[in-house]
């Protein structure tokens, strides 16, 4: 339609069009910057709010007349000093690391040996399984936590990070395993077959070929791993009521919340202080975190 | 690890035709050994709590009578759940959608930007999606406080008057899926900036030869292309939306008058805070057919995706 418009025009029209093409392209380029500019400031906006509060004393919270919120005049760190001065917030932390490390561990045992087996290994029912296994993953946790409840409440692990460790892979077993399945997948089966013939077993295969080459995978699906359990949520604010318990998310939201008047600064202090090591891993592992994001859909 | 090793010994000899089937035989064997761990986690921990939760949902507060669909009937009747699943659709619907414009648009601006600047740009946009919902949260819930919220003094700078954020039930009800569509968007984003990039640049050059306006290369091609994984990125948050709780925990806590309970805070309320762990289990499996039928379609997409690229 604009072809044959185009066509009816003379010459010169195309040096005018030439032009209009730039002036487009750098109208998007313009209109590009300021949507991410205008995002970035509302994506960012409460985080950097929690930090201006988190620096704030309460009198300067509570007085609202002289002062802009989204601004510090007097910045201190007391908020700091008093979380990390106190016993039941470092707890909160160390309970934390505990589950979380275990979590890791054993979901990154469980899910690299299981996305072998189906990925490779192809037995009677592994390609069922392999579906099984992320329909498992679109069940929530909000769906499992009140048998769950019932279940870990007669094993006695209801108030023990214990009780978490045992549900925590629930969140994060069928991800893992489903992302290293296609990562797996995507190692060309001459390397196998050569360990093959070379007589190599198949745990010498996983563990000196498969483990290596696939790295990057293990390492967004060990970030993957990291992040739900240290956000989890569901199940320890339903599993834990005892503050000794608590990991960090729920111990901020839950403990350092009381009354009527609340700290406010000391509670946004305490929020990104357990923000934090998700927050770090980012940083630095940023282009993995991503690949993992992405993996389970581009790959599946 | 006892398999691996009488494997190793094994495999010394050809493997000649007889000695070909037991290999496949071991083969299998070692499979299932692998993939144990893997299924008692769910068998375990999830599909055995699935069937249990049924059970769960047909007994009575005491847990000592089966009264069949009782609690369904009940929650049913009650004007409260009623109003449960009204706000659980709307909340997942509208904020799925928000969610998949402004992830589509973010990426779609992300992707004109010139490649060395898209990295720095990228980790920024994704930092909501990093922190943990449940201590965002705790962030909003402070800018919506009703005596120092921050965004009504932004509007009061601006003339406009304050907003009731958490206090009014609309209000409230607008705060929650604010909240989510701005952490969920950046996840889109994500996906869909994959999805931007896997799209060839010929097809491009192509459209752009016959003359195609950039709506027309939008329409055209950029949407084709990415209709599978816009789907499933779609299907996927709707599940993790419907299925939503730490945001409406701690935001609302499902006030004001009990009116911004999603299904998974008001399964939370009756089975855990108030004792009734049956009726609370019938509470959360409302959520599973809706979830089924979901699941269903996003399974759909992926097995015809992996026909195509076959």
């Amino acid at each position: 339609m604009s072809a044959s418009a185009a066509a009816n025009r003379d010459l010169p029209s195309i040096y005018h069009k030439a032009g209009s093409l730039r002036a487009e392209r750098r109208w998007a380029l313009w209109s590009a910057y300021i949507s991410l500019i205008f995002a970035a400031i509302i994506m960012l906006a409460p985080p950097v709010y929690m930090l201006m509060t988190s620096l704030k004393t309460s009198a300067e919270i509570a007085d609202q007349l002289n002062s802009t919120p989204w601004w510090v005049y007097s910045p201190t760190l007391e908020n700091y000093a008093a979380l990390i001065g106190n016993e039941m917030f470092r707890g909160f932390f160390w309970n934390s690391v505990k589950v979380t490390v275990l979590v890791v561990a054993v979901t990154m045992v469980i899910s690299v040996l299981a996305a072998f087996a189906l990925g490779r290994m192809r037995f009677w029912g592994s390609q069922a399984l392999a579906t099984g296994v992320f329909l498992t993953y679109l069940i929530p946790d909000t769906l499992l936590f009140i048998p769950l409840y019932q279940i870990v409440g007669s094993l006695g692990l209801l108030n023990s990070a214990w009780g978490l460790v045992l549900v925590y892979p629930t969140l994060t077993v069928p991800f893992c395993t489903w992302i290293m399945i296609g990562y797996f997948a995507s190692i060309p089966k001459e390397l196998d077959e050569a360990a093959l013939i070379d007589g190599a077993n198949w745990m010498q295969m996983l563990w000196k070929i498969f483990i290596p080459v696939a790295l990057p995978g293990i390492i967004a699906a060990t970030i993957f791993a990291f992040t739900v359990s240290w956000a989890a949520f569901v199940y320890p604010t339903a599993f834990i009521t005892t503050p000794e318990e608590m990991p960090m998310t729920i111990g901020v939201v839950s403990q350092l919340i009381r009354g009527d008047t609340f700290a406010w600064g000391q509670l946004m202090a305490g929020a990104l202080l357990a923000a934090l090591p998700p927050v770090i891993v980012y940083a630095f592992l940023m282009d993995y975190y991503i690949a993992g994001l992405t993996a389970g859909a581009t790959k599946g | 690890m006892a398999d691996g090793a009488t494997l190793a010994i094994a495999q010394q000899g050809a493997p000649s035709g007889s000695s070909l089937k037991r290999f496949a035989r071991r083969r299998s064997t070692i499979a299932f050994v692998m993939t144990l761990p893997l299924l008692l986690v769910i068998g375990g921990l999830v599909a055995w709590p699935a069937g249990y939760a049924i059970w769960l949902s047909m007994l009575n507060r005491r847990m000592n009578t089966f009264i069949g669909l009782g609690n369904f009937e009940i929650l049913l009747d009650s004007e409260t759940f009623r109003m449960v699943i009204f706000q659980s659709v709307f909340f997942a619907v509208t904020a799925v959608i928000l969610k998949a414009l402004i992830g589509f648009w973010l990426a779609h601006m992300l992707h004109h930007i010139p490649t060395k600047g898209q990295r720095k740009w990228r980790g920024m946009l994704l930092v909501p999606w990093v922190i943990p919902p449940a201590l965002s949260t705790l962030g909003w819930w402070w800018m919506f406080d009703p005596s120092y919220s921050s965004i009504n003094w932004l509007l009061n700078v601006f003339a406009v008057p304050s907003v009731p954020w958490l206090g009014e039930p609309w209000w409230a009800r607008i705060s929650v899926i604010i909240v989510n569509v701005w952490y969920g968007a950046p996840f889109f984003m994500i996906m869909y900036l994959a999805a931007l990039k896997s799209v060839p640049e010929q097809l491009y050059e192509a459209a752009a030869i016959d003359g195609a306006s950039s709506w027309q290369r939008l329409r055209y091609v950029t949407l084709p292309m990415m209709r599978n994984i816009i789907s499933i990125t779609v299907l996927f948050s709707l599940i993790v939306t419907f299925a939503n709780y730490d945001i409406v925990r701690v935001l609302t806590n499902g006030g004001p008058r009990d009116l911004t309970h999603v299904f998974a805070s008001y399964a939370f309320q009756v089975g855990i805070l108030a004792g009734n762990i049956p009726r609370g289990a019938a509470v959360s499996l409302f959520m599973f057919p809706i979830l089924a039928v979901i699941a269903f379609f996003v399974l759909r997409g992926i097995n015809r995706r992996n026909k195509e690229e076959m």
